[in-house]
Parts: C-alpha cells; sequence; structure tokens
C-alpha cells in the first residue's frame, strides 16, 4: 500500500439545514492524480477546503500529512499548493510580482523566491509577460499564473478546483500538458472538475460525487468498465419519434438512456446494433458510435448529465 | 515542500509579509499618494491660514482659540485628520479588496499565513502610510511657521497614534461588511463628514450646545486633536482630561485589533 497523504473517514460539512459534504471517505496516496469529478454543487468545492484547512469540518476525520488541518492549519498549508476555481491573483502588480509576494508568504528567502520566479515564468509560458500587469493577461494566461503561483513553495500536494473552467479548448490542452508535467514529476495533484474528458486525462483515480456523497471510486477505465459498457451508440429521431422508438430499441440492448435530444445504447458493438436498427427500417436522423466516458458512467451512476 | 519554508519563521514574520506586499500594492499609488500629502497641507494652510484664519483673528482676535492664531489652533486638527483620513484608506478598502472585490485575502490565506496575521499585516502597512502623511503634513506646518520644529514632534506622534487606533476600529468594522452596497457611502457621508465638523476641528467642542458635543466625545479625530492642541503648542488639557484621550485612543486601538483578529479569522474559516 502506497504512503497515503489524505486520509479522510465520514467527512461532514453542512451549513445550516443544507449538507454540503456528507459522510465521505476517501484516501490519496503520494505521487497519486486523484479527482473529485461531479456536477455544480456536489461538494467538490468544499471538500478542497476541508482539505485546504479553510474550512472547518461538521463531522468526521481528517488527516493531511498526519496533521488534522483544523488544528494545525499553517503547517498543513506549508505542503500544499492551491489552485481556487476563480484567479484571486493581485490584478494591479505584475505577473513576477504576484509570484514573488506569494513566496514571501511561505517564509522564502528574496534570493530563492527570485530564482524560483524565473523557472515558473518559464513553466507558465510567461516570460514575456513578467513585468506586465496582472490584469492585461487573457484568462488562460491568468490561469497558468495562478497555476505557477501555486508552485512556488514546491509543495507536496498541488489542489485544483476546477482548472480549466472558462478556459477556450487551446487554453485547456495548454495547461492540460503544464500539469501533465507536475504528474511526470511526481506532484501529487487533486482536482475538481466537472469535465469527464479532463478527469479522463489527468486523473489516475477518482470518486464520482453527487449531493455530497461518493458514488463510485476507481480509475476512469475501471469505472467506465463497471458501469458502462465499451461502446455507446447515440441516434437521434427527432425530439418527437425518440419517445415512440424507445421501446423498441430497449428491446435491442441491455441499457438505454433517453435524454432530451437523444436516445444512448449501451452496448460492446455500436456499428453491429446501428447495422440491426437499420435492418428494422428505423433510420435514424443521426447516428454516432464512440467510447464510453465518465459521463456516462456518471448517468448510470445518478440518472442525471454531468452538465445540466 | 521547499525546505526554505519554516512554519516557525511565518509564526513570528507572517504579518510583516502581508504588510511587505500591501506597501507594494500601495507604491503602485504613490503619484496619488504623495500628491495628496502634498497637496491636501498646501490647499488647507493657503486657505485657512491666510483666508478664515484671517477673517477670524480680524474679528475675535485669539480670545476663542485659547490665545493662538486660528491657524495654529487647527494645525493639530489638520495633523489629526490626515492621520485618521489616511489610516482609513488603508483599511477600509484593502479589506474590501481583500475579502469582497478581489478576494485576495483568501489567497493570501492558502499559505502558511493566517487571517490575524493578514489583519495585523494591513494595519502594519497602514500605520505606514500614516506616519508618511503625518510627517510630510508636519513638516508643511513647520515650513509654514505655524509648529516649532523643537516643541512639536509629538504633536506628529499622537496624530499617527489617533491614526492607528481608528484605523485599527475601521478595520474590525469592514471586516464584518458582507454587502458593500452603501456602506461607503454612508461611512463617508454619515461617519466621516460629522467627524470633522463635529470633533473641535474649526472650533473648541465646548462652543457647540451641550446635545452636540458628545458627537465629539466619542470621536477619535477630538482625542486625538486636544492631545496635538496640547503638545503642538502647550494648550491647557487638564491631566485627567489628558488621560481620557490617551485611554480612549487605546481602547480603541485595542478593541479595533481584537475584533479585527476575530473577524478576520472566521471570515477566512468558514
Amino acid at each position: 500500500m502506497p504512503e497515503s497523504l489524505i486520509s479522510a473517514r465520514g467527512l461532514t460539512k453542512k451549513f445550516g439545514d443544507f449538507t454540503a459534504v456528507d459522510g465521505i471517505d476517501f484516501d490519496v496516496a503520494k505521487g497519486e492524480s486523484f479527482g473529485l469529478l461531479g456536477p455544480n454543487g456536489a461538494g467538490k468545492s468544499t471538500t478542497m477546503r476541508i482539505i485546504a484547512a479553510t474550512s472547518r469540518r461538521t463531522s468526521g476525520t481528517i488527516s493531511i500529512l498526519g496533521r488534522d488541518p483544523e488544528e494545525h492549519g499553517p503547517q498543513v498549508r506549508a505542503h500544499l499548493g492551491v489552485v481556487p476555481q476563480q484567479d484571486n491573483l493581485d490584478t494591479e502588480l505584475t505577473v513576477t510580482e504576484n509570484l514573488y509576494i506569494y513566496g514571501r508568504y511561505f517564509g522564502l528567502s528574496k534570493k530563492f523566491v527570485n530564482k524560483k520566479v524565473e523557472e515558473l515564468l518559464a513553466f507558465a509560458q510567461l516570460e514575456e509577460k513578467k513585468d506586465v500587469k496582472v490584469e492585461a493577461l487573457s484568462g488562460g494566461m491568468k490561469r497558468r499564473l495562478t497555476i505557477a503561483r501555486a508552485l512556488v513553495s514546491e509543495p507536496d500536494i498541488l489542489m485544483l478546483d476546477e482548472p480549466t473552467t472558462g478556459l477556450d479548448p487551446q487554453a485547456r490542452h495548454i495547461l492540460w500538458d503544464r500539469l501533465f508535467r507536475l504528474k511526470e514529476d511526481g506532484v501529487t495533484l487533486i482536482i475538481t472538475t466537472h469535465f469527464m474528458d479532463e478527469a479522463e486525462q489527468l486523473c489516475d483515480r477518482l470518486v464520482v460525487m453527487d449531493k455530497g456523497k461518493i458514488m463510485a471510486e476507481g480509475s476512469p477505465a475501471e469505472l467506465i468498465k463497471q458501469y458502462a459498457t465499451r461502446e455507446v451508440l447515440e441516434v437521434r429521431f427527432g425530439s418527437d419519434r425518440n419517445k415512440e422508438v424507445a421501446p423498441i430499441l430497449r428491446e435491442m440492448c441491455d441499457r438505454i438512456e433517453e435524454l432530451p435530444d437523444r436516445i444512448l445504447l449501451y452496448v460492446e458493438d455500436g456499428e453491429a446494433l446501428l447495422e440491426k436498427i437499420v435492418a428494422k427500417k428505423l433510420h435514424p436522423n443521426t447516428s454516432l458510435v464512440r467510447r464510453s466516458s465518465l459521463e456516462d458512467v456518471f448517468l448510470r451512476l445518478t440518472g442525471r448529465s454531468l452538465i445540466e | 515542500m521547499n525546505q526554505g519554508v519554516s512554519v516557525a519563521k511565518i509564526r513570528r514574520n507572517g504579518a510583516f509579509y502581508v504588510a511587505e506586499s500591501r506597501i507594494r500594492q500601495m507604491s503602485k499609488w504613490k503619484g496619488i499618494i504623495t500628491l495628496v500629502a502634498v497637496g491636501n497641507p498646501l490647499f488647507y494652510l493657503v486657505a485657512i491660514g491666510i483666508g478664515i484664519g484671517i477673517l477670524v483673528t480680524e474679528n475675535s482676535g485669539t480670545s476663542g482659540t485659547g490665545g493662538v492664531e486660528y491657524i495654529v489652533f487647527i494645525a493639530p486638527a489638520l495633523l489629526a485628520n490626515t492621520a485618521l483620513l489616511g489610516a482609513m484608506d488603508e483599511t477600509v478598502f484593502p479589506v474590501m479588496e481583500g475579502f469582497k472585490w478581489r478576494k485576495m485575502f483568501y489567497a493570501t490565506n492558502s499559505t502558511p499565513i493566517t487571517g490575524p496575521q493578514i489583519a495585523l499585516g494591513v494595519f502594519i502597512a497602514a500605520l505606514v502610510r500614516v506616519a508618511f502623511s503625518v510627517f510630510l503634513y508636519w513638516l508643511f506646518l513647520i515650513a509654514f511657521g505655524v509648529l516649532s520644529f523643537q516643541d512639536s514632534w509629538m504633536a506628529a506622534v499622537v496624530a499617527m497614534y489617533g491614526g492607528a487606533a481608528f484605523g485599527a476600529l475601521m478595520m474590525g468594522v469592514v471586516a464584518g461588511v458582507k454587502k458593500d452596497d452603501y456602506f461607503l457611502t454612508v461611512l463617508g457621508r454619515l461617519v466621516i463628514t460629522p467627524l470633522f465638523l463635529f470633533s473641535g476641528t474649526f472650533f473648541p467642542l465646548t462652543n457647540m450646545p451641550i446635545y452636540l458635543q458628545p458627537i465629539g466625545w466619542i470621536s477619535p479625530l477630538w482625542h486625538t486633536t486636544e492631545l496635538g492642541r496640547y503638545f503642538g503648542y502647550g494648550a491647557e488639557v487638564s491631566t485627567t482630561m489628558l488621560s481620557v484621550h490617551f485611554l480612549f485612543l487605546t481602547a480603541m486601538l485595542v478593541a479595533g485589533i481584537k475584533i479585527s483578529n476575530i473577524r478576520f479569522a472566521n471570515r477566512l474559516l468558514k
């Protein structure tokens, strides 16, 4: 069993009558890339704040590097790099100054921080923007800077809350590339996301959360294997005809999901099923065979789509 | 974690790291801060010294101002006012920025720095600004021959002390503000302006009807001004009243820091 950096048991957080995190258990091993996947309001960010020693739990236990974050907040945070959901950079300061002042908050010497800043500017591909005020940066640049800032203390655990939300595809891919490099360097990553492709790309292991509870746990491949089939056939007959055709399709495979605009058919061989459907003279307007994803896992576990 | 990260060191120096960063942020406004620090005394001394001062002296001499020229009478009040406004600027806005507008305190608090250290750091930086503004104002008062260099330095020190007390209180108050819709308008128009007008700034507080004098009694500006008058040009203030002024400001300072510590810690640890 690899060394466990984080261990939570029965972790619960309530805000008045609302239970944001509902008795969850999880462990994160050293060097692991661990994901919390779920829709908005699933309790992912609250869990992150408890780990980051910036939120009090209501009950349960949690240990980070052997310490209780509520009792040893500064000691725990000394080991963490935190990338919040919204960039809280100082927009009036330059890129370099943002990195510098954050390094100083960790008590690092000016000499070390100045050297580290150069390294992080290269990592975040922001060398040319080093003396530019943050307010002039694009969304993707700000996000990379926030990640670079979290790395200034060379943390044992990097926590990323929805790292690519709001970014365009190109910016997302640049960011994923940076995170891959950290993963290769052995940094433990904890990532929350509601993007299944992101979870599949970045996470070695993840928990699927909904309404404060953990619905399933495993590697992306394991979860797909356990909760979905190898392939999914998506067919569209038009919103009126979908309802009419669905009972016929239900007879042709083990599981179907009716969504407002399309029907998902879970099978091992999508093409073969499509041929059978066409043979029955049920001609869909459009069809697509694809590999099962974590979206399908989530749909299976909760009966709802991740992005609603 | 880098070997250079020492929680014990951060526990000792955390507030100074925050102050260092606040001063760096302030330096982005150094032109405006200096302009205000220079322009404010210049305008007041010219307008009041040459304008209102002559009017007052010609009509009532120095009988209403304790035997000193009008400009000398109000000089400690102007110093105190500069200190209080500077302290307010450097507590109200950074705290609103930190918690509400740009949420930077949450970034600071995701490091080993604690809420009370952030509060203390903001406070230390505010004191630097207050000291700078008061010192410049004091130099102007000396240059204009209003106060004497040797005898009035304590007036500048007590002005800074008053600024510290008011800044601490404002920081504690603003740390509890969740909705800023009307807060700054109300603060500016219904707190700061009356404070300036009813604190014995331009005339002795005792000139006011008794029912208006309590505004001065609870005003840090009045307490600071009275101390400034005593130390600036030797105005007559009884030992009892000197103690009252010091104790009032000290109580405000201590209460402000305590409230700030509690509110910063609670607001950052949800």
